[in-house]
């Protein structure tokens, strides 16, 4: 029985929380992958592009909801995500025109992209801000949990509850299909093997008569889909707040690196190694530890390897550690 | 137009725009712009050590930053005699065996054999070292944060002189350069970059959260100050006495003079490390710094040790980070690491020496009055341009009172148009390298 409750616990504390977090920076990371491999250059943006699409989606859910429109027990920002996604798609179409199209055809070095876009970070920052203020807003509807702590202990007479939200759930549904769907165009469709063929050599890509304009156009709308998919899930799970989202910058890039930037699997379980350590070493391990070991060996502290405040060191040693003995992440990505 | 003239200009004209919101405003708000410009214009040296001589892409100002300002904290700060008595010995001990934990498997892993027995004499080691180090720790800090937690609550610092601590700043802010510098050059460029982010996110959350140390979210205040207190300026007779005879009002004089204070010394720290940053640019040095930043290859062919470089100028560019770090916290009179924000302490020094002109000191120290100058300029002149624009709208209307109400979050989309706007138009910046 004490085995049993430790394991609820495990799942409802460690497994079921990193699962959520790791496929919203899976997704996080996919996008900065994919800028990666395509643009060439590690987009400093992300982070505030998220909260770009995330805000946008938030604004068209408050409408709906104002509207009387819901989803029933889904939340209501699943309805508004498509067009989060259009509005962030048309954004960074406009950023590109306006903004990387001088640099790419100058054939700029990789750097001052990168520094291009810490521009471009300031100002979609100072975008949101404006529109929508630096506070925390709320937009999550619908039904709370797929299963509350309460209900998992009358169903099964354990001592530990065990809840799973909505948005977890969603979460990983949705991430599963996000996935399910960029594979299936990057690796059947002739649009998605252009794009692949351009970043593995742009030269031979060129000469094979693929119009690299459009690979561009197709991979900010990709990721434009990616970010906002990735900023409303970590809203709906956690809350919205356009300095969060800033803030997530290291460990989704932590993941890219990790995986291996430029390599969408790489990316994916970058996220997930990310997301896992970062929760077990942030976890308090007395309730597990309490019923697996005899009474006598109970521990008085709360097994906690490291505060929650310092989760961002779980990232950047694991990014060091990956760094210093494969330096091209796990899947070796490229390395320009 | 002759290069140097140009130059003379521009710092002309930013400093006549000070001046003129100095006459619209009052001298006290102008000397504030000069002083934190000063501070600015020192980081902005720092960092265009890194970016502009030797291509460095740092992103972790903020973190050099804010250790300057706790070596502010270490140093000025008298010490706490009982959180001393209470856990200090243990914390040394605590420190010295962390340390020495990771000292230790640095040193053994290339001098073990190579297999599986190492890795897992390693774990051991570091995970042996960890118990023991949370072991003495953990009591340790218990022990300090519980002597008088509302008014100290932390171990303090030496009671020095605060002065001694802008040099100590540089110092703690180099070896913190060295220990990443160590791991992350010789990589790609953007890796340096992450890594660089990850550190000043951990300087600071240690800062928050360590209150033994910094007293964390409670703050340090009351630091000790190099230039007179106002008050004490106000109740003295000769100097109210001389101020009224000069026709000034002794209260606003007294703040004026202690500002003056300032500006003098971080002039001086601002003169000195212009006139060394010259001297290295203009020697072989820096010739071959700049050799390495445009071929690495070539230069390394030429028998330069590129990635030692590197190191060299990453410790010499944060330590000066580390320095002005210190002097704000000396100027602010507290530390509060809850108000270390990446985008004003790390990215807003990147639109500076961007701005300025990177490769260039004098482009740098531009760079940071100006954009200094346009940072506190453009709040209320974004409130101006809303006022205007809403003017025709009726009061209570939500959009007018939102408008004005975002006014302030206009400064950072101008930072990023600048940004971006100076490298499509202008990539070598207001005072380009020669």
């Amino acid at each position: 029985m004490d085995f049993l409750n430790a394991l609820v616990a495990l799942a409802n504390f460690v497994l079921i929380p990193a699962t959520a977090y790791g496929a919203q920076l899976a997704l996080g990371a996919l996008g900065v992958t994919l800028i990666y491999g395509i643009l060439r250059f590690s987009n400093f943006a992300h982070g505030d592009t998220m909260a770009f699409g995330a805000m946008v989606t938030i604004l068209v859910t408050w409408w709906l909801q104002g509207a009387g429109i819901t989803a029933g027990p889904l939340p209501t920002a699943l309805i508004a995500l498509p067009v989060g996604i259009a509005g962030t798609a048309l954004l960074l179409l406009a950023m590109d025109r306006s903004i990387y199209a001088f640099y790419r055809a100058k054939k700029a070095k990789p750097v001052v992209l990168v520094i291009v876009s810490m521009g471009v970070m300031f100002m979609l920052n100072g975008i949101v801000r404006f529109i929508i203020g630096p506070d925390n807003q709320r937009f999550a509807d619908g039904e709370r949990f797929i299963i509350s702590a309460r209900d998992f202990k009358t169903m099964t007479g354990l001592d530990e509850g065990l809840s799973l939200k909505t948005s977890q759930g969603i979460t990983v549904v949705t991430a599963v299909i996000v996935v399910a769907l960029l594979f299936w165009f990057l690796t059947h469709t002739r649009t998605g093997k252009s794009m692949r063929a351009y970043s593995d050599n742009e030269d031979l890509a060129l000469l094979s008569g693929i119009n690299p304009e459009k690979v561009v156009a197709i991979t900010w709308i990709i990721v434009a889909a990616l970010a906002t998919v990735a900023g409303v899930l970590y809203g709906l799970d956690k809350s919205f707040k356009p300095f969060t989202y800033f803030q997530l910058l290291l460990p989704i890039f932590a993941s890219a690196i990790v995986g291996g930037l430029g390599s969408p699997v790489g990316a994916i379980v970058g996220g997930f190694v990310i997301a896992f350590s970062e929760v077990t070493v942030t976890y308090a391990w007395k309730k597990i530890a309490t019923y697996l070991l005899p009474d006598a060996w109970a521990p008085d502290s709360l097994v906690q390897l490291l505060s929650t405040d310092y989760k961002f060191a779980v990232s950047f040693v694991i990014l060091v550690i990956v760094l210093l003995f494969r330096p091209t992440g796990i899947f070796a990505g490229k390395s320009v | 137009m002759n290069a140097n003239l140009r130059a003379v200009l521009l710092f002309a004209l930013v400093f006549g725009l000070i001046l003129l919101s100095g006459y619209e405003r009052s001298w006290n708000v102008a000397l504030g712009i000069i002083n934190m410009g000063l501070i600015s214009a020192i980081m902005a040296l720092g960092v265009n050590m890194q970016w502009g001589y030797a291509g460095l892409f740092n992103v972790g100002v903020m973190g050099f930053v804010a250790l300057g300002g706790l070596a502010a904290v270490l140093v000025g700060m008298p010490p706490v005699a009982e959180a001393w008595a209470a856990g200090g010995g243990r914390m040394l001990l605590a420190l010295a065996v962390g340390a020495g934990t990771i000292a230790a498997a640095v040193l053994a892993w290339p001098r073990l054999p190579r297999g599986r027995m190492r890795a897992l004499a390693l774990a051991a080691l570091l995970i042996a070292g960890f118990v023991v180090y949370r072991w003495l720790f953990d009591p340790a800090v218990e022990a300090i944060e519980s002597v008088n937690p509302a008014g100290t609550g932390y171990l303090g610092g030496l009671g020095l002189p605060i002065l001694l601590a802008w040099p100590v700043g540089g110092l703690l802010a180099a070896g913190a350069a060295w220990a990443i510098g160590k791991t992350a050059l010789g990589l790609r460029s953007d890796y340096l970059a992450i890594a660089t982010l990850g550190i000043a996110e951990i300087v600071i959350a240690v800062l928050k959260n360590e209150d033994w140390l910094s007293r964390g979210v409670k703050n340090v205040t009351g630091l000790p100050r190099p230039v007179p207190y106002e008050i004490d300026l106000q109740n003295s007779a000769a100097f109210v006495a001389r101020m009224e005879s000069w026709g000034f009002d002794p209260v606003s004089a007294s703040s004026v003079t202690v500002k003056l204070g300032y500006a003098g010394l971080f002039l001086v720290v601002l003169l000195i490390l212009i006139w060394l940053s010259q001297k290295a640019l203009h020697s072989p040095w820096g010739r071959m710094m700049r050799a390495i930043r445009d071929n690495e290859t070539a230069a390394g062919a030429m028998g330069k040790n590129v990635t030692r470089r590197h190191l060299q100028v990453f410790i010499l560019g944060s330590a000066v980070c580390g320095i002005a770090g210190a002097m704000m916290t000396t100027l602010d009179g507290q530390l509060t690491p809850g108000t270390y924000q990446p985008l004003r302490f790390t990215f807003l020094v990147w639109v500076m020496v961007i701005v300025g002109g990177s490769g260039n000191n004098f482009g740098a120290v531009l760079g940071g009055f100006l954009i200094w100058y346009l940072w506190v300029e453009v709040e209320p002149r974004g409130r101006e341009l809303m006022e205007l624009v809403t003017s025709g709208m009726a009061d209570g209307y939500w959009l007018k009172a939102h408008l004005l109400d975002s006014a302030a979050h206009m400064r950072l989309f101008t930072m990023g148009l600048i940004l971006v706007l100076v490298l499509r138009f202008s990539p070598r910046g207001l005072i380009p390298e020669r």
